[in-house]
């Protein structure tokens, strides 16, 4: 069983957001994503400051078996990439929720995080996949 | 239902993964792929390769049936003990698979791909005619292959007083019988290491015995990306039945003397390779971020036409870059061109192996 903490949202595509203050989230994917992708070797950030808009690309993480695409779940500006993650991509498999963060963005509309999932739906959705 | 190997249970207790492997339930790993591949490249790591098909030819006129089913000759072979890697082609000479034949003292053992089981099985009987030969699928015996630097000292310490000292007198490429056992120094890593053909009774008891030597297991996975690092051929990937040997990188295999020797797509061959016009399997390094996927396209220049395509690809771990094998056609020199999810990226043309006994192979 993967491991979902309750106090996170989550995508249907994988990432999940914490709300760290009042509009500045943390974006990365679930550990039942990084056990489905298996060794990550490379992850591609959206570089600092960037503009996004929900549903839209903005990152890469590669592992020995595929590329998958990361979805931003909110839009806004990038305030903070973990760079780190360049170094040691394994990072998202040892420790998805802290370690493997992949970005922070200041969100532009606080109502977006109401359409995300809450754990014991996202467990749903992963059971049935 | 997928099949299980005598060992299914142990996987589990090992943490393994499992994965569909043409139709068998087998691990893809057991935590991480990647510390299993360096666990082979620095130590000492054990895969359950049960799921392969092991046939025995035998009978009075093994030799000549197959001289005449391989493109490889197994005259080549003079004493029991010796091995060889083979294709087994058809009329067109395409490869139906590819495989390895141990010299043994009552005849010969094969050892062929597991999803290619049935056709070539069908294909083995339905040339036999004429042939005073028997072929027998042995499904009564399981297959461990331990790889590593360290792999035959620490196996030969499993193996215990009656196999052990048969592991230990072997010469690369060679397999003897001991007992009801089978041990060779092959293996699909690039590494120095054994194959061990066991009675299916005993596999469960071994692999514990492996385990206590300090043998990690190591799942599919792992055995896919050092065999590329390795330079060494997938069937279905870098060869299929639609493929001919001297397009896949397996001239060397082919024995062209004695020019008598008849062999089941020789003529077809021999016409090919009159023709000179075919492609042929090249290593790709690329030196940049990325992967290179399996069916991507190779380019000569950034904006010409697709010349080939990947027919294997992966992230090496030794080598901390992205390696793969491509079959192209026409001249082609020191680089090209990988589509890589919309971009055309650089690659560099290498000699394959890329890496054997742990070392990188090109500058």
């Amino acid at each position: 069983m993967s491991n979902i903490p309750a106090d996170l949202k989550y995508a249907n595509s994988h990432e999940w957001v914490r709300l760290d203050s009042n509009n500045i989230v943390t974006i990365g994917i679930s550990d039942y994503a990084q056990e489905k992708l298996g060794d990550v070797v490379f992850v591609e950030l959206p570089d600092d400051g960037a503009e996004i808009l929900a549903g839209d690309s903005v990152a890469v993480v590669e592992s020995v078996k595929a590329a998958s695409d990361i979805y931003t779940p909110v839009t806004g500006t990038v305030v903070e990439v973990n760079s780190a993650l360049e170094d040691a991509p394994e990072q998202i498999n040892t420790d998805s929720y802290e370690d493997g963060w992949l970005f922070k963005v200041k969100i532009s509309d606080p109502e977006e995080l109401l359409d995300l999932m809450d754990a014991d739906s996202y467990a749903d959705q992963c059971a049935e996949e | 239902m997928a099949k299980q190997t005598p060992l299914f249970d142990a996987h589990i207790d090992a943490g393994a993964k499992m994965v569909d492997f043409g139709g068998w339930d087998m691990p893809i790993n057991y935590g991480s792929q990647l510390a299993e591949h360096q666990q082979v490249r620095e130590d000492a790591g054990m895969f359950d390769v049960s799921h392969m098909t092991i046939v025995d030819i035998q009978g009075a006129e093994a030799t000549e049936y197959l001289r005449y089913l391989l493109a490889n000759d197994v005259a080549k072979l003079a004493t029991p003990g010796k091995a060889l890697y083979s294709a087994m082609l058809n009329e067109q000479a395409g490869v139906l698979d590819d495989l390895i034949v141990y010299k043994m003292v009552d005849g010969y053992r094969t050892v062929v791909n597991c999803a290619t089981r049935e056709k070539d099985l069908a294909w083995m009987q339905q040339q036999c005619a004429g042939f005073a030969v028997e072929i027998i699928e042995r499904d009564d015996l399981s297959m461990l292959a331990v790889q590593g630097p360290q792999a035959i000292e620490k196996a030969t310490v499993a193996l215990g007083k009656i196999h052990g000292p048969v592991a230990n007198q072997l010469n690369p490429f060679q397999g003897l019988a001991s007992e009801d056992w089978f041990i060779a120094r092959t293996g699909y890593t690039g590494e120095d290491g054994l194959e061990i053909i066991l009675p299916a009774t005993a596999v469960v008891a071994f692999w514990a015995r492996l385990l206590d030597a300090e043998i990690k297991p190591c799942g599919l996975g792992a055995r896919d990306t050092l065999r590329l690092e390795a330079g060494m051929n997938l069937y279905g990937n870098d060869m299929t039945e639609l493929t001919h040997p001297l397009e896949s990188a397996m001239a060397w295999t082919i024995a062209w003397t004695p020019e008598d020797r008849e062999f089941i797509g020789r003529a077809a061959l021999t016409e090919i390779k009159a023709e000179q016009a075919y492609g042929k399997l090249v290593g790709l390094v690329l030196e940049q971020r990325g992967v290179m996927r399996t069916h991507q396209k190779v380019h000569l220049s950034e904006d010409g036409p697709a010349i080939g395509e990947l027919t294997s690809g992966t992230f090496s771990p030794t080598l901390q870059q992205s390696i793969a094998m491509a079959r192209v056609t026409g001249t082609i020199k020191d680089s090209c061109f990988i589509e890589i999810r919309g971009k055309m990226l650089p690659v560099k043309i290498v000699k394959l192996p890329f890496v054997r006994n742990g070392k990188k192979q090109f500058d």
